[in-house]
Protein backbone atom coordinates (compact mmCIF):
# COMPACT_ATOMS: atom_id res chain seq x y z
CA UNK A 1 0.00 0.00 0.00
CA UNK A 2 2.65 2.46 0.61
CA UNK A 3 4.08 1.53 -2.52
CA UNK A 4 1.21 2.50 -4.30
CA UNK A 5 0.98 5.86 -2.76
CA UNK A 6 5.01 6.47 -3.14
CA UNK A 7 4.02 5.66 -7.07
CA UNK A 8 1.03 7.92 -6.81
CA UNK A 9 3.50 10.95 -5.48
CA UNK A 10 5.95 10.57 -8.11
CA UNK A 11 3.17 10.71 -10.62
CA UNK A 12 2.79 14.07 -9.15
CA UNK A 13 6.45 15.33 -8.67
CA UNK A 14 6.07 14.35 -12.63
CA UNK A 15 3.01 16.57 -13.68
CA UNK A 16 4.91 19.50 -11.86
CA UNK A 17 7.88 18.57 -13.94
CA UNK A 18 5.57 18.85 -17.53
CA UNK A 19 5.96 15.56 -18.03
CA UNK A 20 2.37 14.59 -17.97
CA UNK A 21 2.68 11.45 -20.25
CA UNK A 22 4.81 10.17 -18.01
CA UNK A 23 2.74 11.24 -14.89
CA UNK A 24 -0.20 9.54 -16.74
CA UNK A 25 2.02 6.14 -16.92
CA UNK A 26 2.98 5.97 -13.47
CA UNK A 27 -0.01 6.73 -12.12
CA UNK A 28 -1.64 3.72 -13.97
CA UNK A 29 1.18 1.31 -13.12
CA UNK A 30 2.84 1.89 -10.14
CA UNK A 31 -0.70 2.15 -8.39
CA UNK A 32 -2.52 -0.31 -10.23
CA UNK A 33 -0.75 -2.88 -11.83
CA UNK A 34 2.64 -3.43 -10.11
CA UNK A 35 1.02 -2.77 -6.34
CA UNK A 36 -1.00 -5.97 -7.21
CA UNK A 37 1.17 -7.72 -8.83
CA UNK A 38 3.14 -7.43 -5.24
CA UNK A 39 0.40 -8.33 -3.22
CA UNK A 40 0.07 -11.31 -5.44
CA UNK A 41 3.05 -12.52 -5.26
CA UNK A 42 3.16 -11.83 -0.99
CA UNK A 43 -0.37 -13.46 -0.66
CA UNK A 44 1.29 -16.96 -2.61
CA UNK A 45 4.27 -16.91 -1.16
CA UNK A 46 4.52 -17.46 2.68
CA UNK A 47 5.69 -13.91 4.24
CA UNK A 48 6.98 -14.09 7.87
CA UNK A 49 9.33 -12.33 9.38
CA UNK A 50 11.50 -14.78 11.36
CA UNK A 51 14.26 -12.85 12.17
CA UNK A 52 14.25 -9.39 13.36
CA UNK A 53 16.16 -6.97 10.60
CA UNK A 54 19.98 -5.76 11.89
CA UNK A 55 20.86 -2.92 10.53
CA UNK A 56 23.86 -4.12 8.45
CA UNK A 57 27.37 -1.91 8.73
CA UNK A 58 29.19 -2.98 5.84
CA UNK A 59 25.30 -2.02 3.55
CA UNK A 60 24.64 0.50 5.70
CA UNK A 61 28.98 1.75 4.87
CA UNK A 62 28.69 1.37 1.36
CA UNK A 63 25.48 2.92 0.23
CA UNK A 64 26.77 6.58 2.27
CA UNK A 65 29.71 6.29 0.33
CA UNK A 66 27.47 5.99 -3.10
CA UNK A 67 25.52 8.38 -1.75
CA UNK A 68 28.72 10.77 -1.37
CA UNK A 69 30.15 9.89 -4.42
CA UNK A 70 26.92 11.07 -5.89
CA UNK A 71 26.56 13.78 -4.10
CA UNK A 72 30.29 15.08 -4.96
CA UNK A 73 29.21 14.57 -8.36
CA UNK A 74 26.38 16.61 -8.74
CA UNK A 75 28.00 19.28 -7.98
CA UNK A 76 29.09 20.79 -10.97
CA UNK A 77 25.31 19.75 -12.79
CA UNK A 78 23.60 22.31 -14.17
CA UNK A 79 20.59 23.83 -12.08
CA UNK A 80 17.34 22.33 -12.46
CA UNK A 81 15.03 24.07 -15.90
CA UNK A 82 18.62 26.04 -17.19
CA UNK A 83 18.05 26.50 -20.71
CA UNK A 84 21.64 25.91 -21.32
CA UNK A 85 22.35 22.90 -20.29
CA UNK A 86 23.36 20.81 -22.01
CA UNK A 87 20.27 18.58 -22.14
CA UNK A 88 18.34 21.85 -23.90
CA UNK A 89 20.94 22.06 -26.77
CA UNK A 90 21.32 18.45 -28.42
CA UNK A 91 18.32 17.63 -30.53
CA UNK A 92 15.35 18.61 -28.36
CA UNK A 93 14.92 22.10 -29.79
CA UNK A 94 15.19 20.07 -33.57
CA UNK A 95 12.16 18.10 -32.38
CA UNK A 96 10.05 20.63 -30.76
CA UNK A 97 10.60 23.14 -33.56
CA UNK A 98 10.09 20.67 -36.99
CA UNK A 99 7.79 17.98 -35.39
CA UNK A 100 4.70 20.02 -36.06
CA UNK A 101 5.65 20.32 -39.17
CA UNK A 102 7.17 17.11 -40.18
CA UNK A 103 4.84 14.48 -38.64
CA UNK A 104 1.74 17.27 -38.37
CA UNK A 105 0.33 16.30 -34.70
CA UNK A 106 0.94 18.66 -31.59
CA UNK A 107 1.93 16.17 -28.89
CA UNK A 108 6.18 16.10 -29.35
CA UNK A 109 6.02 12.90 -26.97
CA UNK A 110 3.78 10.45 -29.54
CA UNK A 111 5.95 11.41 -32.02
CA UNK A 112 9.21 11.40 -30.76
CA UNK A 113 8.24 8.11 -29.47
CA UNK A 114 6.12 6.40 -32.72
CA UNK A 115 7.81 8.10 -35.39
CA UNK A 116 11.76 9.43 -34.76
CA UNK A 117 12.46 6.56 -32.01
CA UNK A 118 10.28 4.14 -33.63
CA UNK A 119 13.36 1.10 -33.55
CA UNK A 120 13.66 2.02 -29.44
CA UNK A 121 10.09 1.89 -29.36
CA UNK A 122 9.75 -1.71 -30.99
CA UNK A 123 12.27 -2.82 -28.80
CA UNK A 124 10.45 -1.56 -25.69
CA UNK A 125 7.16 -3.33 -26.83
CA UNK A 126 9.47 -6.92 -27.65
CA UNK A 127 10.69 -6.63 -24.55
CA UNK A 128 7.76 -6.01 -22.45
CA UNK A 129 5.99 -9.36 -24.59
CA UNK A 130 8.90 -11.61 -23.95
CA UNK A 131 8.97 -10.26 -20.35
CA UNK A 132 4.59 -11.57 -20.50
CA UNK A 133 6.17 -14.63 -22.30
CA UNK A 134 8.65 -15.43 -19.60
CA UNK A 135 6.36 -14.91 -16.51
CA UNK A 136 3.50 -17.57 -18.04
CA UNK A 137 6.39 -19.91 -19.15
CA UNK A 138 7.92 -19.25 -15.35
CA UNK A 139 4.17 -19.47 -13.84
CA UNK A 140 3.19 -23.01 -15.23
CA UNK A 141 1.27 -24.01 -18.19
CA UNK A 142 -1.49 -21.91 -17.75
CA UNK A 143 -2.33 -21.30 -21.11
CA UNK A 144 -2.01 -23.54 -24.07
CA UNK A 145 -3.04 -22.17 -26.98
CA UNK A 146 -5.24 -25.50 -27.62
CA UNK A 147 -7.84 -24.49 -25.01
CA UNK A 148 -6.43 -27.40 -22.61
CA UNK A 149 -5.65 -26.22 -18.90
CA UNK A 150 -3.34 -28.37 -17.14
CA UNK A 151 -2.06 -28.12 -13.43
CA UNK A 152 1.19 -28.99 -11.99
CA UNK B 1 19.14 24.89 -2.82
CA UNK B 2 20.60 25.03 -6.66
CA UNK B 3 20.67 21.07 -6.56
CA UNK B 4 17.65 20.10 -4.66
CA UNK B 5 16.17 17.81 -7.53
CA UNK B 6 19.38 15.50 -7.47
CA UNK B 7 19.40 15.44 -3.67
CA UNK B 8 16.13 13.75 -4.23
CA UNK B 9 17.33 11.39 -6.57
CA UNK B 10 20.60 10.59 -4.70
CA UNK B 11 18.25 9.80 -0.94
CA UNK B 12 16.04 7.73 -2.70
CA UNK B 13 18.91 5.75 -4.98
CA UNK B 14 20.68 5.39 -1.36
CA UNK B 15 17.43 3.99 0.02
CA UNK B 16 17.01 1.54 -2.89
CA UNK B 17 20.89 0.62 -2.67
CA UNK B 18 20.39 -0.08 1.13
CA UNK B 19 17.61 -2.25 0.72
CA UNK B 20 18.97 -4.71 -1.92
CA UNK B 21 22.32 -5.04 -0.06
CA UNK B 22 20.68 -5.48 3.25
CA UNK B 23 17.39 -6.98 3.29
CA UNK B 24 17.25 -11.05 2.50
CA UNK B 25 13.30 -11.27 1.95
CA UNK B 26 13.25 -11.58 -1.88
CA UNK B 27 10.37 -9.52 -2.12
CA UNK B 28 11.87 -6.60 -0.13
CA UNK B 29 15.04 -6.60 -2.91
CA UNK B 30 12.32 -6.40 -5.66
CA UNK B 31 10.46 -3.53 -3.96
CA UNK B 32 14.52 -2.01 -3.07
CA UNK B 33 15.06 -2.28 -7.17
CA UNK B 34 11.56 -0.68 -7.83
CA UNK B 35 12.60 2.62 -5.47
CA UNK B 36 15.72 3.04 -7.13
CA UNK B 37 13.93 2.54 -10.52
CA UNK B 38 11.83 5.67 -9.57
CA UNK B 39 15.33 7.43 -8.36
CA UNK B 40 16.29 7.32 -12.34
CA UNK B 41 12.95 8.20 -13.64
CA UNK B 42 13.18 11.25 -11.70
CA UNK B 43 16.52 12.28 -12.50
CA UNK B 44 15.44 11.90 -15.93
CA UNK B 45 12.44 13.70 -16.02
CA UNK B 46 13.93 16.86 -13.81
CA UNK B 47 16.67 17.12 -16.48
CA UNK B 48 14.22 17.52 -19.06
CA UNK B 49 12.63 20.46 -17.28
CA UNK B 50 13.06 23.50 -18.66
CA UNK B 51 12.35 27.00 -16.80
CA UNK B 52 9.32 28.64 -17.13
CA UNK B 53 7.90 25.61 -19.85
CA UNK B 54 5.17 23.85 -20.41
CA UNK B 55 4.43 20.34 -21.48
CA UNK B 56 5.64 19.30 -24.91
CA UNK B 57 2.23 19.25 -26.48
CA UNK B 58 2.27 22.23 -29.20
CA UNK B 59 -0.16 24.78 -28.27
CA UNK B 60 -0.62 28.65 -29.68
CA UNK B 61 0.92 31.12 -27.30
CA UNK B 62 4.06 28.71 -25.87
CA UNK B 63 6.95 28.56 -27.44
CA UNK B 64 9.26 26.85 -24.69
CA UNK B 65 8.91 23.50 -23.90
CA UNK B 66 10.07 20.54 -21.53
CA UNK B 67 12.46 18.20 -23.35
CA UNK B 68 10.41 15.57 -24.70
CA UNK B 69 13.18 13.35 -25.28
CA UNK B 70 13.66 11.75 -21.48
CA UNK B 71 10.04 11.89 -21.13
CA UNK B 72 10.02 9.37 -23.70
CA UNK B 73 12.85 7.17 -22.75
CA UNK B 74 10.90 7.13 -19.18
CA UNK B 75 7.44 6.87 -20.49
CA UNK B 76 8.77 3.21 -21.59
CA UNK B 77 10.75 2.24 -19.35
CA UNK B 78 8.09 2.60 -16.64
CA UNK B 79 6.00 -0.54 -18.51
CA UNK B 80 9.08 -2.03 -19.15
CA UNK B 81 9.62 -2.00 -15.60
CA UNK B 82 6.47 -3.35 -14.41
CA UNK B 83 7.18 -6.05 -16.95
CA UNK B 84 10.67 -7.02 -15.49
CA UNK B 85 9.11 -6.41 -12.26
CA UNK B 86 6.68 -9.18 -12.80
CA UNK B 87 9.33 -11.50 -13.92
CA UNK B 88 11.04 -11.09 -11.09
CA UNK B 89 8.24 -11.65 -9.21
CA UNK B 90 7.47 -14.56 -10.81
CA UNK B 91 11.01 -15.98 -10.29
CA UNK B 92 10.73 -15.23 -6.34
CA UNK B 93 7.04 -16.95 -6.60
CA UNK B 94 9.26 -20.13 -8.41
CA UNK B 95 11.78 -20.05 -5.39
CA UNK B 96 9.32 -20.05 -3.05
CA UNK B 97 7.96 -23.12 -4.69
CA UNK B 98 11.08 -24.70 -4.73
CA UNK B 99 12.65 -23.77 -1.61
CA UNK B 100 9.56 -23.09 0.99
CA UNK B 101 11.57 -20.07 1.41
CA UNK B 102 11.72 -16.74 0.38
CA UNK B 103 14.47 -15.80 2.67
CA UNK B 104 17.91 -15.21 0.80
CA UNK B 105 19.71 -16.75 3.94
CA UNK B 106 17.21 -19.45 4.55
CA UNK B 107 17.91 -20.52 0.83
CA UNK B 108 21.76 -20.80 1.30
CA UNK B 109 21.81 -22.82 4.52
CA UNK B 110 19.34 -25.26 2.71
CA UNK B 111 21.82 -25.39 -0.46
CA UNK B 112 24.76 -25.90 1.94
CA UNK B 113 22.64 -29.12 3.53
CA UNK B 114 22.16 -30.14 0.05
CA UNK B 115 26.09 -30.52 -0.81
CA UNK C 1 -17.18 -11.84 -2.44
CA UNK C 2 -21.06 -12.16 -2.76
CA UNK C 3 -21.28 -9.38 -0.08
CA UNK C 4 -19.99 -6.43 -1.37
CA UNK C 5 -22.86 -4.67 -3.15
CA UNK C 6 -21.18 -1.59 -3.10
CA UNK C 7 -18.16 -2.57 -4.47
CA UNK C 8 -19.89 -4.35 -6.75
CA UNK C 9 -21.87 -2.22 -8.03
CA UNK C 10 -19.36 0.91 -7.82
CA UNK C 11 -17.78 -1.47 -10.14
CA UNK C 12 -19.91 -2.32 -12.54
CA UNK C 13 -20.52 1.50 -13.27
CA UNK C 14 -16.54 2.48 -13.59
CA UNK C 15 -15.36 -0.26 -15.89
CA UNK C 16 -17.04 0.68 -18.76
CA UNK C 17 -16.11 4.49 -17.96
CA UNK C 18 -12.50 2.93 -17.58
CA UNK C 19 -12.03 1.15 -20.34
CA UNK C 20 -13.59 3.75 -22.62
CA UNK C 21 -11.27 6.92 -21.10
CA UNK C 22 -8.49 3.86 -22.02
CA UNK C 23 -9.82 4.48 -25.54
CA UNK C 24 -9.87 7.87 -25.48
CA UNK C 25 -6.00 8.00 -24.45
CA UNK C 26 -5.40 5.43 -27.18
CA UNK C 27 -6.88 8.12 -30.10
CA UNK C 28 -6.40 11.34 -28.89
CA UNK C 29 -2.95 10.28 -27.82
CA UNK C 30 -1.92 12.87 -31.20
CA UNK C 31 -3.27 15.69 -29.69
CA UNK C 32 -2.97 15.34 -26.20
CA UNK C 33 -1.10 13.22 -23.10
CA UNK C 34 -1.82 9.59 -23.73
CA UNK C 35 -0.61 6.88 -26.54
CA UNK C 36 -0.50 3.12 -26.45
CA UNK C 37 1.24 2.77 -23.39
CA UNK C 38 -0.91 4.35 -21.20
CA UNK C 39 -3.51 3.28 -22.44
CA UNK C 40 -2.64 0.03 -22.75
CA UNK C 41 -2.09 0.01 -19.13
CA UNK C 42 -5.02 1.57 -18.23
CA UNK C 43 -7.26 -0.82 -20.08
CA UNK C 44 -5.49 -4.05 -18.66
CA UNK C 45 -6.22 -2.12 -15.25
CA UNK C 46 -9.57 -1.93 -15.66
CA UNK C 47 -9.35 -5.79 -16.79
CA UNK C 48 -7.80 -6.64 -13.25
CA UNK C 49 -10.13 -4.49 -11.16
CA UNK C 50 -13.01 -6.97 -12.93
CA UNK C 51 -10.96 -10.00 -12.04
CA UNK C 52 -10.40 -9.01 -8.71
CA UNK C 53 -14.12 -7.99 -7.93
CA UNK C 54 -15.75 -10.50 -9.94
CA UNK C 55 -13.22 -13.61 -9.68
CA UNK C 56 -11.03 -15.11 -12.14
CA UNK C 57 -13.58 -17.14 -13.79
CA UNK C 58 -15.71 -14.40 -14.65
CA UNK C 59 -13.02 -12.27 -16.59
CA UNK C 60 -11.95 -15.60 -17.95
CA UNK C 61 -15.10 -15.69 -19.41
CA UNK C 62 -14.25 -12.36 -21.16
CA UNK C 63 -10.93 -12.79 -22.30
CA UNK C 64 -10.02 -15.79 -22.54
CA UNK C 65 -6.12 -16.53 -22.05
CA UNK C 66 -5.67 -18.14 -25.31
CA UNK C 67 -6.96 -14.64 -27.23
CA UNK C 68 -4.87 -12.31 -24.64
CA UNK C 69 -1.43 -14.17 -25.61
CA UNK C 70 -2.42 -13.96 -29.51
CA UNK C 71 -3.50 -9.76 -28.78
CA UNK C 72 -0.64 -9.89 -27.63
CA UNK C 73 1.65 -11.23 -30.25
CA UNK C 74 -0.53 -9.37 -33.14
CA UNK C 75 0.15 -6.07 -31.39
CA UNK C 76 4.01 -6.57 -31.95
CA UNK C 77 3.34 -8.60 -35.46
CA UNK C 78 1.32 -5.12 -36.20
CA UNK C 79 4.02 -2.99 -35.35
CA UNK C 80 6.70 -4.98 -37.07
CA UNK C 81 4.70 -5.20 -39.94
CA UNK C 82 4.04 -1.57 -40.94
CA UNK C 83 7.63 -0.98 -39.77
CA UNK C 84 8.05 -3.57 -43.21
CA UNK C 85 5.51 -1.81 -45.47
CA UNK C 86 8.16 1.08 -45.34
CA UNK C 87 10.45 -0.57 -47.65
CA UNK C 88 7.91 -2.39 -49.61
CA UNK C 89 6.93 1.52 -50.57
CA UNK C 90 10.50 2.50 -51.39
CA UNK C 91 11.34 4.44 -48.39
CA UNK C 92 13.04 2.93 -44.53
CA UNK C 93 12.19 0.45 -42.01
CA UNK C 94 9.44 2.14 -39.85
CA UNK C 95 9.65 5.57 -42.22
CA UNK C 96 5.97 6.23 -42.24
CA UNK C 97 6.26 9.09 -44.49
CA UNK C 98 5.67 6.87 -48.06
CA UNK C 99 2.88 4.95 -46.62
CA UNK C 100 0.04 7.96 -48.25
CA UNK C 101 0.82 10.42 -51.00
CA UNK C 102 0.85 13.27 -47.97
CA UNK C 103 4.22 12.44 -45.99
CA UNK C 104 2.40 14.44 -43.05
CA UNK C 105 -1.00 12.00 -43.41
CA UNK C 106 1.50 9.03 -43.98
CA UNK C 107 3.51 10.06 -40.53
CA UNK C 108 -0.34 10.20 -38.85
CA UNK C 109 -1.58 6.90 -40.08
CA UNK C 110 1.61 5.46 -39.34
CA UNK C 111 1.86 6.71 -35.40
CA UNK C 112 -1.92 5.68 -35.35
CA UNK C 113 -1.15 2.00 -36.78
CA UNK C 114 1.63 1.61 -34.30
CA UNK C 115 0.02 3.65 -31.23
CA UNK C 116 -2.58 0.92 -31.93
CA UNK C 117 -0.04 -2.10 -31.65
CA UNK C 118 1.61 -0.81 -28.54
CA UNK C 119 -1.88 -0.70 -27.03
CA UNK C 120 -2.93 -4.10 -28.03
CA UNK C 121 0.46 -5.71 -26.65
CA UNK C 122 0.69 -3.85 -23.45
CA UNK C 123 -3.09 -4.03 -22.55
CA UNK C 124 -2.80 -7.79 -23.37
CA UNK C 125 0.40 -8.41 -21.64
CA UNK C 126 -0.65 -6.78 -18.09
CA UNK C 127 -3.92 -8.52 -17.99
CA UNK C 128 -1.99 -12.33 -19.21
CA UNK C 129 0.12 -11.15 -16.37
CA UNK C 130 -2.39 -10.71 -13.79
CA UNK C 131 -3.94 -13.93 -15.04
CA UNK C 132 -0.60 -15.90 -14.54
CA UNK C 133 -0.07 -14.32 -10.94
CA UNK C 134 -3.48 -15.30 -9.79
CA UNK C 135 -3.87 -18.46 -10.95
CA UNK C 136 -1.16 -19.18 -8.62
CA UNK C 137 -3.58 -18.78 -5.62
Amino acid sequence: MLFAIFSLLSAAVFVTLDAVDVAFTEAAVGAGISTILMLATLAVTRTREERAHRLKPLAWVATVFTGAVLLYGTMDYPQVGDPTAPAHQHVAPRYIQQSGEEIGIPNVVTSVLASYRGYDTLGEVTVIFTAGIGVLCLLGPVITLFGKREKD
Amino acid sequence: MVHFNYWVVIVLIMTGLYVVMAQTNLVKKVLGLNIFQVAVFILYISVGKLAGGTAPILAAGFDRYANPLPHVLILTAIVVGVATTALALALVIRIDKAYGTIDEMEIEELDKEQE
Amino acid sequence: MQHHVVLRIVCKLLIPLILLFALYVQFHGDYGPGGGFQAGVIFGAGFILYGIVFGLRSVQTVAPPPVVVMVSCAGVLLYALVGVAGPMMGGNYLDYSVLLDDPVAGQHLGIILIELGVGLTVASTMTALFYAFAERR
